[in-house]
């Protein structure tokens, strides 16, 4: 490998923030015709993904556990403040996943009908990108906060300009609700930084929380767990989560459900297990018992729903609590598992979100009974792209919603030294009946929607699958298929970072 | 009223040197004219303005015409603007400048050091905006212009001697000079029922809170037998009263008490909403920064900066003012439908968050600095863009503000960004990092979550608002704008908050700087 010069490294990592937050600064002055603001919300979130594929090639991935493109620079000293960003293998996939997930959005957004307010909309998608890029590459606590909060005003408007018919509710709910969780989270890393004195992530987990005391581990385990639960969600803290999505539009909900949610599960894995090892030992059996349930909840949940959108938001809840299983069972398996587990759900509930904004899209509802069955026979493509999304869902093996579950459920069953193993068995017995359930709900799901006799309602004039809503989805087909077939590939990447901050104990 | 307040403004610093002068050694004490530059200058342009008013044609009997207004208002901005330089040049200059000295024991009654160049500085910046305001709000004529700009000089005046005053009569006699000139602006505004209210409100709540401050400075200095603040501590230690401990505390508890009128603390915040609504917006932005600002000065120089007095006795008391403050104030806020009402009700919420790192100790007055300066950039700016848009008036007025005049909206919608601390309005957000940070390091975590609490119910109100501006008006709502406001220089004083208050959030190291309190004594 040739090796990259010193200068062009920063340059890569500070260029992913830069390029979508100009892109945005820029659409303020710009007067442009629908078609040319269109072009541009394309150019410029392709534009963001250049450089972050740049860094993903010249990342070397057989040192995966070490932060690479590293930029470490004083911002406000006078909060011990620092500019630090760089990836390793746990955020390289995420980072790359949201530049991805959120020019496919442009994509969708190019072809979309809805030209009104197009300008707000896209330059708060872009605000959206950089704080979600941002949060997966600050390696600087409060620098991390500072990205974790970008995201709220943006998605705010992104739910209260498009969304539906109750949207300023949801969207005021979903801001006043992650709104409390990342003030809670705001104090658990002071309460690190005030113990520790410094705001270093990489310093910090290297020294494996060796400054603080075991209480003092359990107080910001606690705090800093609540407020990344919120986002996650965790059951019972989901419940802003179906109001945000079924109100939210098309591309709001892709993002929602395909990178936000993956912002509260990546704080444990950087932030709250490395930091703070023994307050996660402690906090661990609780936050398993809270994902299960959260998996039966939202599965059990799911059923009873009517609406589209709504239950994909449900099953959500379902597969954070795997991803959170994962994590509670403090294992490279476990781990290793919710990091798939993150980008699995990021492409499938993505795509399931795009294919449920279709249906509403032609048949101006997505209420499942009003829907009634047939879509097989009435639209062949979406029906059967929408199959295909649900069965990723429910977890079928081959495709990437497998590996997630099964290594998730495969740790709960031999968890970390010092954990209970018969408490772990009975979340692994307990998971493996939510992963029934699963398949339950999806497959009555599409027995309703899919199969069986059409339905009174017809679809609009659009048609079956457009160009550009297959350009938008295909690639998420196929990575979910090449995740699905080769495991390896992500889990190579996250694997050696997570044996390192795991190993010390 | 005017010609008292002169001859109060002109004579206050010689009488002052005049009753210190038996503890000197001399009759006559120098006069260090370098350190009272600024409010000597502008002092002279409160003097110069109203002789302008007097001397300039008027076009009628009672009311000049619009070109004297604007140059009465650009001598009173060119006065603001000199006292600033004068600002800079002390604090280039760099030490400590003292005066009006007494020898022994030794202590100096006007000191410009850190904190006086940082509160100093916070008022000549907010009132180069109010005036920029006032330019607005006099264009109708009805206001007599020159009245209006001097009892504005006056109260600039007072709100930097009050950071620089190290005795308590000093003291008292500044927070009169900040007070006494905002009665009659707020009454200026004549043929107004509710102006005559809000300044009969104002006044009474004013007097109450100078007697208690008055009544708890009196038993300070009777149990300690000396006026200087850097003495205080030293005389009470060595009191010839056996039982002062008792006395101290009522007295501390006494000042607290006159000092949280001043800033609208609960329980004494209920004047806040009713006199910021009837007063005209320039006097409700001046009473909501530059007023605030020299009640928490007063604050921290008694309670923090000069002597740790009786912490112990204090701290719990102000955080419990805190957070009851903050708590009351955003409640309070959520239910208002008139913006200056709810900007009212916000910035007594926002006196909670500046009052809470003192309820850690004397150590967090650097975080109450650095959060007052961020409030004023970001509250300031509001106001002004209140003042640009409708003159205040019903939230409804403001709904898709952003379709008809596209740049306030954007300047409304980042400065409420900013007020519930949310990036982008990144000033924020230190700013309630900061206060965050001082409290779970000094240990008052039921405070932190508490203000956690208060920062989701603020993001409530002001992010409907924010919402609002965006949101299609369903009707032309152009008829219900304020009539000819002359809207140029209120623009240029919404123009200097947004890039202060941007420069803060790209660099908020400067504020910080600002809140390095430890060089102080």
């Amino acid at each position: 490998m040739t090796p990259v010069p010193a200068l062009a490294v920063p340059v890569l990592i500070v260029s992913v923030l830069i390029v979508p937050a100009l892109g945005a600064a820029l659409l303020l002055g710009l007067r442009l015709q629908v078609r040319a603001l269109k072009m541009y919300g394309l150019a410029v979130s392709g534009l963001t993904l250049v450089p972050v594929v740049a860094m993903a090639v010249t990342f070397d991935y057989r040192r995966a556990a070490q932060i690479q493109h590293e930029v470490d620079l004083p911002w406000i000293p006078g909060l011990d403040l620092r500019f630090h960003l760089g990836v390793d293998g746990i955020s390289l996939p995420l980072v790359a996943l949201t530049a991805l997930l959120t020019f496919l959005c442009f994509v969708y957004l190019s072809g979309d009908r809805r030209t009104e307010r197009l300008r707000a909309m896209m330059s708060a998608l872009l605000l959206l990108e950089v704080g979600m890029l941002g949060t997966f590459l600050a390696l600087d606590l409060l620098l991390f906060f500072v990205f974790f909060e970008v995201v709220l005003i943006p998605m705010y408007f992104v739910i209260a300009i498009w969304g539906g018919p109750g949207r300023r509710a949801a969207a005021l709910k979903f801001i006043l609700y992650t709104l409390l969780g990342s003030v809670v989270l705001l104090l658990g890393l002071l309460l690190i930084w005030s113990q520790t004195g410094t705001l270093d992530i990489v310093a910090l987990a290297h020294s494996q929380g060796a400054a603080l005391p075991r209480a003092v581990q359990i107080v910001a385990f606690v705090t800093i767990g609540l407020g990344l639960a919120v986002k996650t969600p965790m059951w019972p803290l989901h419940t802003w989560l179906p109001d945000a999505h079924t109100e939210a539009p098309t591309v709001g909900s892709v993002l929602l459900a395909g990178v936000l949610l993956k912002m509260g599960t990546y704080g444990f894995a950087r932030i709250a297990i490395p930091v703070l090892p023994d307050g996660a030992h402690a906090v661990a059996p609780w936050l398993g018992a809270f994902a299960v349930v959260g998996i039966v909840y939202g599965a059990l949940a799911c059923l009873a729903q009517r609406d589209l959108k709504r239950m994909i938001a449900y099953s959500s809840v379902g597969h954070m609590g795997f991803v959170l299983l994962g994590f509670a069972t403090l294992t490279p398996v476990g781990v290793n598992a919710a990091l798939f587990g993150n980008i699995a759900h990021g492409l499938i509930t993505g795509l399931l979100f795009f294919l449920a904004g279709a249906v509403k899209d032609r048949y101006g509802t997505a209420d499942m009974a009003e829907l009634g069955g047939g879509m097989l026979g009435r639209l062949p493509y979406l029906g059967s792209l929408l199959t295909f999304a649900c069965i990723a869902s429910l977890g079928l093996p081959g495709l990437a919603g497998f590996w997630g579950e099964m290594l998730a459920l495969f740790g709960a069953f031999e968890p970390a030294e010092g954990l209970s193993r018969p408490l772990f068995l009975v979340f692994m017995a307990v998971g493996g009946l939510g992963t029934v359930l699963t398949a339950a709900y999806f497959l009555v799901m599409l027995s309703r929607v899919t199969h069986g006799p059409p339905g009174p309602l017809t679809p609009s004039a659009v048609g079956d699958v457009r160009t550009f809503e297959l350009s938008a989805w295909v690639p998420l087909v196929l990575l979910i298929l090449v995740f699905g077939l080769w495991p390896k590939a992500l889990l190579a990447i996250t694997d050696p970072a997570v044996q390192t901050f795991l190993e010390a104990r | 009223m005017t010609t008292t307040s002169a001859t109060h403004a002109a004579s206050h610093v010689a009488s002052h040197a005049a009753t210190a002068s038996p503890h000197a050694a001399t009759a006559v004490q120098a006069i260090d004219y370098a350190a009272i530059a600024p409010p000597l200058a502008l002092a002279l342009t409160a003097c110069a303005v109203l002789l302008l008013d007097a001397f300039l044609p008027h076009s009628s009997r009672s009311s000049h015409g619009p070109s004297v207004r604007g140059a009465l208002g650009f001598t009173a901005l060119a006065g603001v603007i000199a006292a600033g330089a004068l600002l800079v040049a002390q604090a280039v200059h760099g030490g400590t400048l003292s005066t009006f000295c007494v020898p022994e024991p030794a202590a100096c009654s006007y000191v410009v050091d850190h904190i006086t160049l940082v509160f100093g500085g916070l008022t000549l910046v907010a009132g180069v905006v109010v005036i920029l305001m006032s330019m607005g709000q006099l264009s109708d004529g009805d206001i007599p212009v020159g009245e209006w700009y001097f009892l504005l000089l006056c109260a600039l005046i007072g709100a930097i001697t009050l950071p620089a005053s190290r005795d308590l009569v000093m003291l008292v006699v500044a927070l009169e000079l900040v007070s006494l000139p905002v009665f009659a602006l707020t009454a200026l505004r004549r043929y107004d029922g509710r102006a005559s209210e809000a300044a009969v409100k104002l006044f009474l709540v004013s007097v109450v809170s100078t007697a208690i401050t008055l009544f708890g400075i009196s038993l300070l200095y009777g149990a300690s037998g000396t006026l200087h603040l850097s003495h205080i501590a030293g005389g009470l230690a060595k009191s010839p009263i056996p039982e002062a401990h008792g006395v101290v505390t009522a007295a501390v508890m006494l000042v607290i008490a006159g000092f949280a009128f001043k800033v609208a603390a609960v329980p004494f915040h209920s004047w806040a909403a009713d006199v910021y609504q009837g007063a005209s917006v320039p006097v409700a932005a001046l009473l909501s920064v530059i007023s605030k600002a020299a009640g928490f000065a007063g604050l921290i120089l008694v309670l923090a900066v000069t002597r740790p007095l009786y912490s112990e006795v204090w701290v719990p008391v102000v955080a419990v003012l805190a957070a009851l403050t903050m708590t009351i104030g955003n409640l309070l806020a959520m239910r208002q439908r008139h913006a200056v009402r709810l900007l009212a009700w916000s910035s007594v919420a926002q006196s909670g968050y500046i009052l809470a790192p003192l309820g850690v100790g004397p150590e967090g007055a650097g975080a109450a600095v650095v959060y007052l300066v961020f409030y004023a950039a970001m509250n300031l700016g509001a106001f002004a863009v209140a003042m640009l848009v409708a003159r205040g008036g019903s939230l409804a007025d403001y709904r898709g503000l952003v379709f008809r005049r596209p740049a306030a909206a954007l300047a409304l919608a980042f400065f409420l960004v900013c007020l519930a601390g949310l990036p982008p309005g990144l000033a924020g957000l230190f700013a309630k990092v900061a206060v965050f940070r001082e409290l779970v390091d000094g240990g008052v975590g039921w405070l932190a979550v508490v203000m956690a609490v208060n920062t989701v119910i603020g993001l409530y109100y002001y992010v409907t608002w924010a919402a609002a501006l965006f949101t299609p008006a369903p009707a032309p709502v152009e008829a219900r704008e304020a009539p000819a406001v002359r809207l140029a220089p209120v623009a240029v004083g919404v123009a200097v908050s947004v890039v202060i208050t941007v420069v803060f959030s790209v660099a908020p190291q400067v504020v910080f700087d600002a809140g390095l309190l430890s060089a102080l004594g």
